[in-house]
């Protein structure tokens, strides 16, 4: 109960957002889109395991939408596209690290999304390098839509698409399959006893995450209408676990609260220190991982806590 | 054909020396501390930098080499002691996702110092390789440089840090360390200062081949990331922990590199991971690894 | 007789110098509670572990209803029938008990649908059942990592009974129990067992506890087996006096 009251105020702030200022909107959409693919990163944090190079799927998903542009005019179709891409390439990326764990996985990760980038980078015929790719507006639902009203539109997909996410990841959550994440972490052998494979339990959930990473690249790709490699750098990867860590894996709202206040602060601050904007999240990671705290989520989590007690 | 294949031959050993010197102290360290350092890669940027940094202050050519040498040991000492004792050894008896995140946090930090220091602007200053002139070698003129002392400093590397860990005592007791902490805790090891001088070694060896690597590339924002991407290639390939197993492997994959450079460039960057994850397909714990079955 | 059950063969398995089993022959009859003894080292685990697939033994066959099941993986033999609890507790410390337990209900079903919840009003009660029956309702919602050794060990037992095996294999279920209750949880224990038909192995170190609740008992040495038989008469041999009971002055 409390969680759907909590979920009402947080889609009513943003919609307020949205309205405020144009820009706003522009920063609530792609606030949603990385709080997509973070909340498969969540999953994989729930099994212990942190992927350091998720932007991968991030980038399958925006380049997708690119690729296929020029064929294909319908925003639905194009975002449904960029998640099977990318869950097609999570099944193949896949199969090879869910056999391993910790060190191996997080690396592994890291490593395929630099060829990733490199190639993405090199294969200039196909990909047009570092210039990147431009999108042309596709239209939503067969309305070809521009101006304040694609703003408005993609706003209200990104939110859907969020709302729906959110909603499966935590019944998938409560599942014994979602629920065996948290075994992987603590007794892996266990599950093999018990006659689970916990690399098909992890599997799932990495295909999981590559699906959400997809959307949000979907989604970013048509906010921005421009793609570049930049999307499968390292940093970006290590932005959706920063911000992973910053909202908390406790509850499907981390993620997206942690992006929201993650893209806001990121207007102004990247902006101001280009060159140390890194260099930030990395000693704000470092202190919230040394204090043990459990992300915004976990704060909210007191405070209603506290003002429950209290009432 | 033939001088193609030569040329790419000599780069490769050059390349794979330098490979070596990060990858062994990226081992090295995972083998004694279990913490595989992500920021390794940055040691290396950080000592690259310096070094081209010292170079230029040095002026006179022949003293470049001391200054490649200087900034080596300098990013070693200097940071090996800092990262240790002010964040690591905080953070042994948390768990592996937590010690990665630390780690990672660590590198996102380095990043952007090189950035803040040394600015985004290539650096190029190449004073030792022209000292060391070139040799002929099968008709053609290869510097000095990379044919004689990457490999050579390699080589040293690889039977000094053997010698170390077998005959000194030091060494042994960190070898002891290695294979079994509570053990050595028993007999009274003090294995605080194992990790310390361990992970100082280990930082070492990357600013090292940092620093051995400056003089023959244009320093760029990046270059960090991918030395760790790719000696952890190296590492992973042969098996985590292994030494001699990392020299064979970062052999292997260097070669296999400038193969592709001279042939097949467009495999370039996707080559040395095709050959690690063929390994791990076959044999997951690497070349040189063996897997060990937890006791329940 | 009918078919053995479980029929182990000639199994072997050396960790370098160390034969931790050395030529292991044993029977298990359907329906039959033997407890297996000896001291620390002897390579009672590590028959476990070679029957569960755990470890592959190096020489021998493990038959389970006439089915040879040496090498394969815990996850195929854990299907046929055969589930273990554990020396250490093997619990998920971020679990609660229930959950523990549940999700070893969920294993044998229900374990893939993506979108049913794992505490489900069935399964939910089917755990209550088995936990009220080793006297562990009170601890159902705690976290496994807050409970103390005795329910550890007890809570590992009721997820491999969740698993409904044929063959259960327990190793040393009451060490670190405390002494005054040991006899209450083997009595419960074993009244389920023999309400279940399940047949069972158990490693015990308390010969009174052995005396009191094993129809059968085997003698582990050196990673042979000394002697089988009856408890009183295998607890009676002088020679099992003095190679097992008598340097068993602290359970190991
Ligand atoms: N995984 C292993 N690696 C090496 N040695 C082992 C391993 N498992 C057991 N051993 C050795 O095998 C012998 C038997 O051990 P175990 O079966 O645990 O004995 P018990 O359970 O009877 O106390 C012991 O000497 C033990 O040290
Ligand atoms: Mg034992």
């Amino acid at each position: 109960m409390r969680g759907t009251l909590t979920v009402g105020a947080g889609v009513v702030l943003l919609l307020l957002l949205a309205l405020f200022q144009p820009w706003l909107r522009f920063v609530s959409t792609i606030a949603l889109s990385t709080g997509l693919a973070v909340l498969g990163i969540m999953l994989l944090l729930r099994a212990g395991q942190v992927s350091f190079g998720h932007a991968l799927y991030v980038a399958a998903g925006a380049y997708t939408v690119a690729f296929l542009r020029p064929y294909l005019g319908e925003a639905l179709l194009l975002l449904l596209a960029g998640a099977a891409v990318a869950t097609g390439l999570g099944l193949l990326v896949g199969l090879f690290v869910t056999r391993y764990r910790d060190i191996f996985f997080g690396m592994l990760n890291l490593a395929f999304s630099m060829v990733a980038w490199s190639l993405l980078e090199k294969l200039y015929s196909l990909t047009r390098g570092t210039d990147g790719i431009r999108v042309v507006r596709p239209s939503l639902l067969g309305l070809g839509l521009d101006g304040p009203a694609w703003d408005w539109a993609l706003f209200l997909l990104a939110l859907v698409a969020a709302l729906l996410a959110g909603g499966l990841v935590a019944r998938y959550l409560g599942s014994p399959a979602g629920s065996a994440l948290g075994a992987i972490k603590t007794r892996e052998t266990r599950l093999e006893f018990a006659g689970i494979s916990a690399r098909r339990v992890l599997l799932q959930a990495y295909l999981a995450s590559a699906a959400l990473a997809g959307v949000g690249g979907a989604i970013t790709a048509l906010a921005t209408l421009h793609v570049t490699p930049l999307l499968a750098y390292w940093t970006h990867s290590g932005e959706l676990v920063f911000v992973a860590i910053l909202g908390g894996t406790g509850h499907v709202l981390g993620p997206f609260l942690g992006a929201v206040v993650f893209e806001l602060v990121r207007v102004h601050a990247a902006a101001a220190f280009p060159d140390a904007w890194q260099m930030i999240l990395g000693f704000v990671l470092l202190v919230i991982i040394l204090s043990a705290a459990r992300g915004l989520a976990g704060l909210l989590d007191d405070l209603a806590r506290r003002l429950g007690g209290r009432g | 054909m033939g001088l193609l294949l030569l040329l790419a031959t000599l780069d490769g050993l050059a390349y794979a020396a330098q490979l070596f010197m990060v990858a062994v102290g990226l081992t090295l360290v995972f083998g004694v501390l279990k913490i595989l350092n992500v920021a390794h890669g940055s040691l290396f940027a950080i000592g690259a930098y310096l070094a081209s940094t010292l170079v230029g202050l040095a002026g006179a050519p022949e003293l470049s080499l001391l200054a490649l040498a200087l900034a080596a040991m300098a990013t070693g000492a200097v940071m090996g002691p800092l990262i240790e004792r002010g964040l690591l050894a905080r953070i042994y008896e948390k768990e592996h996702v937590l010690q990665l995140l630390v780690t990672f946090a660590l590198f996102m930090i380095l990043e952007d110092v090189q950035k803040l220091v040394w600015g985004v602007q290539p650096l190029f200053e190449d004073a030792p390789v022209r000292l060391l002139g070139q040799v002929e070698v099968g008709g053609i003129f290869y510097t000095a440089y990379q044919l004689l002392l990457l490999p050579g400093v390699a080589a040293v590397a690889l039977v000094a840090l053997t010698w170390f860990l077998r005959r000194t005592l030091l060494g042994r007791t960190i070898v002891a360390v290695t294979h079994d902490r509570e053990a050595a805790t028993a007999i009274g090891i003090d294995v605080r200062r194992v990790h310390l001088v361990t992970f100082t070694i280990g930082a070492g060896l990357a600013a090292l081949g940092g620093a051995l690597a400056a003089p023959t590339t244009s320093l760029v924002p990046g270059i960090g990331v991918q030395m760790i991407v790719l000696s952890f290639a190296v590492v992973a390939t042969a098996g985590l922990g292994q030494i001699e197993g990392a020299a064979v492997t970062a052999l292997l994959i260097g070669l296999a590199r400038s193969l592709a450079v001279y042939f097949a460039p467009e495999l370039e960057v996707v080559i040395p991971y095709l050959l690690m994850v063929a390994v791990l397909l076959v044999r997951p714990a690497g070349l040189f690894g063996r897997t060990v079955l937890q006791r329940v | 007789m009918s078919a053995p059950l479980l029929a182990a063969r000639g199994l072997s398995l050396a960790f370098g110098g160390v034969r931790a089993a050395d030529g292991v022959d044993l029977e298990v009859a359907e329906g039959e509670i033997l407890a297996i003894i000896g001291p620390n080292g002897a390579g009672k685990t590590t028959f476990i572990n070679m029957v569960t697939g755990y470890l592959r033994p190096q020489a021998g066959s493990i038959r389970f209803t006439g089915r040879e099941i040496a090498g394969l993986p815990p996850r195929r033999i854990v299907r046929l029938g055969i589930a273990r609890s554990f020396q250490i507790p093997q619990l998920f410390t971020e679990h609660t008990v229930l959950e523990n337990v549940a999700l070893h209900l969920a294993a044998r079903s229900g374990f893939w649908a993506a979108f049913g919840p794992l505490l489900s009003a069935e399964r939910r009660a089917e755990a209550m059942a088995l936990l009220a029956g080793l006297d562990l309702a009170a601890v159902a919602h705690a976290r496994s990592d807050q409970l103390d050794e005795g329910a550890r060990k007890l809570v590992d037992i009721a997820m491999a009974l969740a698993l409904r095996p044929r063959l259960l294999l327990m190793d040393e279920p009451t060490s670190g129990v405390a002494a005054a209750e040991k006899h209450a949880i083997m009595d419960r224990l074993v009244a389920a067992l023999r309400r279940e038909g399940v047949t069972a192995v158990f490693v015990e170190h308390d010969m009174e506890v052995v005396a009191r609740h094993a129809d059968r008992v085997a003698v582990w040495s050196q990673g042979r087996i000394l002697a089988e038989g009856p408890p009183a008469a295998v607890l009676a041999d002088p020679v099992v006096r003095r190679e097992v009971i008598g340097v068993e002055g602290a359970p190991c």
